[in-house]
């Protein structure tokens, strides 16, 4: 009863605010609602027993790509006026697709069979969860039958920050800055002038 | 109705999904609203995913929503970056402007 209420409340919040990050005028706005949206399937997540994906949602998401997303929604300065919508224009077809589209998941959703050999083929039983942890047994799988896929997401993880970086970068003109190997190659020959000065003369 | 299943999951991850798919057509005008119905799209294919592990009983279901996390962050990261210099060079990032590349 108290999970059926509670699937519910999480449903709707997750459900009404990813229309809200659709339709929402200000991109600040769409923004902390896709965070709402996370947080509550985060809720749905705990509610199906994934813990640990629960707090990675909330810790990957809420806490890195929302911020990033933020981020660049206040760096870019988008004026208003360019923020103009043109609903009207693209409603009949995005409406269209959607309907059908979700009909048809609807469909897939409501008259899903599971195949009674589909226990047989598991990859990895669930362990019971008296026994040991949702993050545990999460771990007994990444760090042995998976790890070079673990690895290997982790090598995605570094391509794209080196690429953001590589991106985002430039050069500025007229911007001084520390040189170490100039420093090392400049020679006292260049740059020292020893002058003679006559007696006297100098004041 | 009280009882929640995978079916109950299943619907909300498919009125999610075409939420992303809807706000891609509707938002034509700002394509960080595109990146994060791509988002929304990635987070319903997400419960799915652990929907059907938990129903399953079988646990790479989450090994595999993690991977897709992973990779969802990176093309945030990518995306955004692209976005950003994007902006830089044409001040608008409208996607009727994006046509640099058209033949």
């Amino acid at each position: 009863m108290i999970q059926a209420l509670a699937f519910y409340l999480f449903a709707a919040v997750t459900l009404g605010s990813g229309v809200m990050v659709i339709s929402s005028r200000n991109p600040v706005h769409s923004v902390m609602f896709l965070i709402l949206s996370f947080f509550s399937s985060a809720a749905l997540f705990v509610l199906l027993g994934a813990e640990f994906l629960a707090m990675i949602l909330v810790v990957v998401y809420v806490g890195a790509v929302a911020v990033l997303f933020l981020f660049v929604v206040m760096m870019l300065n988008i004026n208003a006026d360019m923020m103009k919508r043109q609903f009207a224009a693209y409603l009949p077809i995005g409406l269209m697709i959607g309907v059908v589209l979700a009909v048809e998941l609807t469909f897939i959703a409501t008259i899903w069979l599971t195949s009674p050999g589909a226990a047989d083929v598991a990859g990895a039983m669930t362990p019971a969860m008296t026994d040991v942890t949702n993050t545990e047994a999460l771990g007994r799988l990444i760090y042995t039958k998976y790890i070079y896929l673990f690895q290997a997401s982790g090598l995605i993880l570094l391509v794209a920050m080196i690429g953001a970086i590589v991106l985002t970068h430039r050069q500025r003109p007229g911007v001084r800055k520390q040189s170490v190997p100039d420093q090392f190659l400049r020679d006292p020959k260049d740059v020292v002038e020893v002058k003679k000065v006559e007696v006297r003369s100098g004041a | 109705m009280l009882e929640i299943g995978l079916a109950h999951y299943m619907t909300v991850a498919a009125i999610l999904f075409t939420l992303g798919i809807f706000g891609i057509f509707l938002n034509r005008k700002n394509v960080i609203i595109i990146l994060m119905s791509v988002e929304l799209m990635l987070l319903a294919v997400n419960i799915n995913f652990v929907a059907f592990s938990v129903h399953l009983n079988d646990m790479v279901g989450q090994v595999f929503t993690m991977f897709v996390l992973t990779v969802a962050a990176a093309e945030a990261a990518i995306g955004l970056a692209i976005l950003v210099v994007y902006f830089r060079n044409r001040g608008s990032i409208a996607v009727d402007d994006i046509n640099a590349m058209k033949g």
